[in-house]
């Protein structure tokens, strides 16, 4: 029998791992919905809150913080206690970080149907439920570092540097944009006007992408890749070199999203230029996976898990790639406004995130709960190739959209000058990708209902054994006094 | 943007970038106190570790090119303040750009000044430009085939509220039309009493579709004659010069139901055309009148009894 400080705090990561299946089903069923409203428009039934408009940030939201930061949440506290061999600093704090959490998450959900929003995309919630997020980013700072501070052994493992660059930035991040004067409980006005507006909301948009979306998964990626594949990291020095240049350069790259527009065409180049220095940094952390993986290939054969974070890094690299072309001024006129931003994003979020997630969770969610494996890995297996197959056919009808729109578009009679295609030529031209879109979402949402049901099984396997596990003593050579 | 900021940027810019490329270098050699590649030193949950192994070649002149490349990047198109040495600005491209075009458009369009549209309607190459700028201006209002929408007129048909000659038809495209509509309600009260608006929609239909309460027609017929007729005409086949619909014919700009017709008559419409010369210049708004003047058949000749506009 262990004592409470000599076990690891399970509970919350079990919590919120169980979470982020539920928000992934919720997140994604939205925007199943949306898609289907993209090409069914009489899906909203002229009900207000059923609007296209309405949804979408739901579905943004839900995924992004709801699913995606419930996964890191889970996966930063669990890889935290192991990676410093003590238990959370606070019981109490990881329980608020837990429930606050839900409560920006439900009130989300409420908020964001009703029409409240700020307008600003990624940041459309409210002032109050703003700095609710705030008090609970700090709780969860303080949760984190503080148990980093109580670690047992000398160094910090490299896991543990992107997700505290992470909670770093997003805290910083969060606050700059979201300042505002309140007009009411339910409105507020950016204390930002204009082309700095712009700027900081995209200096926000981007590093949202930058930090939670890529940093704080490849904390993911270095704890759960070496320990699936049971190999050491590739290199150490890379890690450094990636490290301090990503997080470094992306703080950059967000004029990219204001090419062409009002920004000053300096603050457009520099965004474009460090957007282009970003794809070394970004690959850096792929290679450092994929090559920890040498020696071992054999073992996707048979370990779903280990597909699951290999195919995942793989399209980390395609879209950290696609990223930096699109951020080139004249690329960027071609794609800028089109379904191949949506392509792109969806490349980022359903191929590198959502199965990063998916693939940490499987590996992690038996060891919390005293079992050896999930469930079945025979339905892994089967999520893997619903998933796979689903972003494919995602990414690659609104490739075929996207760059069908751009090129319509722009399309001008040589005579005249004249624009060859009205708006509504390139939408129906368009239409038939909104519907393989659809069916490429659905696949994945099924592959996340076949995900429920088998975490659902694998806590029945579990209720008997739901005895604390000990803090492992760390190395003797790597214990600090 | 003051010199002082411009240099702030530069600074932050370049410290970054020699910055990556500073830790780029210090990692690309192993120092003599360094882990080898293979070893592997410390230990975490006690089975995770770290090779040190040597960053791969092309990753590490990929990284160096794309500073290269952001750094002469930069000096060519300027940061701040500070022009860049290729004196390029958004600005002076696009004038140059728009210049050259322009002018050679202009090559192509000169074939087409000062001709009336019946007679570019004749030239299938005027037609096809003339389509291409309709649907990109004009279909958001008339439709992508012309037939229109409520409140936006159909210009397939014969009927045309402001002349249907294609000097007037050319007016309105150039210099827009502004249709009123006062709000009756008030005065027809004040004159017919409290049926007065429905007596007056039941007379107005009647116009076009017999059967309507006779002693309701009677009655909205001496309201009609008092004020409706200054604009619509005492037989109410309408006024060109002032774009008064002809109510007699089928066509109902903004609806024939009953709401409509009282919306009509209490709120009153107000139906606008921009103008389109200041957007298109002459010779464009020509080219759409030809392409205008292909959608209508031009058989139905205007109402005997309106006011035609020439």
């Amino acid at each position: 029998m262990v004592g409470i400080e000599g076990s690891y705090n399970d509970k919350v990561v079990r919590q919120f791992a169980v979470m982020t299946v539920v928000w992934g089903v919720v997140g994604m069923l939205v925007g199943v919905i949306i898609a289907a409203q993209l090409y069914w428009p009489g899906l909203d039934f002229d009900v207000p809150w059923l609007s296209y408009g309405r949804l979408r940030p739901l579905h943004t939201n839900a995924v992004i913080f709801a699913f995606g930061g419930s996964a890191l949440f889970a996966t930063s506290l669990y890889t935290v206690q192991r990676t410093c061999h003590v238990r959370l600093l606070s019981d109490k704090l990881a329980s608020f970080v837990f429930w606050g959490w839900q409560l920006v998450i439900v009130a989300a959900a409420i908020t964001l149907p009703m029409g409240l929003t700020q307008g600003k995309e990624y940041a459309e919630l409210e002032w109050p439920i703003d700095i609710l997020i705030t008090i609970v980013w700090v709780a969860y700072a303080v949760l984190f570092f503080g148990t980093i501070a109580k670690r047992k052994v000398k160094h910090i493992y490299v896991a543990n540097w992107f997700y505290g660059a992470y909670i770093i930035t997003i805290a910083l991040l969060h606050v700059v944009n979201n300042l505002a004067m309140p007009a009411g409980w339910f409105k507020s006005y950016s204390v930002y006007s204009g082309a700095v507006d712009a700027m900081v909301q995209w200096w926000y948009g981007h590093n949202a992408v930058g930090f939670f979306l890529t940093t704080a998964f490849l904390g993911m990626m270095y704890y759960f890749v070496p320990k699936q594949a049971g190999r050491p990291i590739y290199s150490y020095r890379l890690s450094i070199v990636h490290f301090w240049a990503l997080i470094a350069v992306y703080m950059w790259a967000g004029p990219h999203h204001l090419q062409y527009t009002a920004l000053p065409d300096w603050a457009q180049s520099l965004g474009m230029v460090f957007s282009l220095v970003l794809l070394a940094p970004s690959w850096g952390g792929a290679i450092n996976g994929i090559l920890t993986l040498s020696g071992v290939w054999y073992k996707l054969r048979t370990d779903p898990i280990l597909k699951f974070l290999v195919v995942s890094l793989s399209f980390y690299m395609m879209s950290t790639f696609e990223g930096p072309m699109m951020s080139i001024k004249t690329v960027n006129s071609l794609s800028h406004y089109t379904d191949w931003g949506i392509g792109h994003v969806h490349s980022g979020a359903i191929g590198w995130v959502a199965m990063i997630s998916i693939g940490s969770i499987y590996a992690m969610l038996p060891r919390v709960l005293g079992l050896s494996k999930m469930y079945s890995t025979r339905l892994i297996d089967t999520h893997f190739w619903l998933h796979t197959v689903g972003v494919v056919v995602y990414i690659a009808s609104m490739w075929i959209a996207g760059v069908t729109q751009g090129l319509m578009w722009r399309a001008t009679d040589p005579e005249t000058g004249t624009l060859v295609y009205s708006f509504v030529e390139a939408l129906n031209a368009t239409k038939p990708y909104y519907l393989f879109r659809l069916g490429g979402g659905l696949i994945v949402l099924s592959g996340m209902f076949v995900m429920g049901w088998n975490v659902f099984k694998t806590f029945r396997l579990a209720e008997a054994s739901t005895a604390p596990l000990a803090v492992m003593p760390p190395d003797a050579a790597d214990a600090r006094a | 943007m003051t010199s002082g900021w411009t240099w702030y940027v530069v600074a932050l810019a370049v410290l970054n970038l020699i910055g990556c490329a500073w830790l780029l270098k210090g990692n690309t050699r192993r120092g003599p106190n360094d882990p080898k590649p293979d070893e592997t030193g410390h230990v975490w949950d006690g089975d995770i570790t770290e090779y040190n192994k040597p960053l791969p070649k092309w990753w590490i002149n990929l990284f160096y090119l794309t500073i290269a490349f952001a750094g002469g990047y930069l000096v060519w198109y300027g940061v701040g303040s500070l022009k860049g040495y290729g004196h390029w600005s958004s600005k002076s491209e696009w004038a140059m750009e728009s210049a050259a075009e322009d002018a050679r458009i202009d090559d192509t369009l000169k074939l087409y000044a000062g001709k009336p549209i019946d007679v570019l309607a004749k030239d299938p190459a005027a037609v096809s430009m003339g389509r291409a700028i309709f649907i990109n201006r004009c279909a958001a209002c008339h439709g992508s085939s012309g037939h229109g929408a409520t409140g936006f007129p159909d210009l397939t048909d014969d009927i045309w509220h402001w002349g249907g000659t294609p000097s007037r038809i050319l007016e309105t495209i150039q210099d827009g039309r502004h249709a009123v509509m006062p709000s009756w309600a008030t005065t027809l009260t004040a004159q017919g009493g409290a049926t007065a608006v429905d007596d007056t929609i039941a007379y107005v239909l009647s116009l076009s579709r017999p059967g309507q309460p006779q002693d309701a027609v009677e009655r909205g017929g001496k309201l009609f004659t008092g004020i409706c007729s200054a604009c619509h005409g005492p037989q109410g086949k309408g006024n060109q010069m002032m774009g008064a619909p002809d109510l007699t014919d089928s066509y109902w700009l903004y609806g024939s139901s009953q709401a409509s017709l009282h919306k009509t008559l209490n709120e009153g419409r107000q139906g606008a055309m921009p103008a389109w010369k200041p957007v298109l210049g002459d010779i464009r708004t020509r080219l759409v009148g030809a392409y205008v003047w292909t959608l209508s058949p031009h058989k139905e000749p205007p109402p005997a009894g309106a006011v035609i506009a020439e």
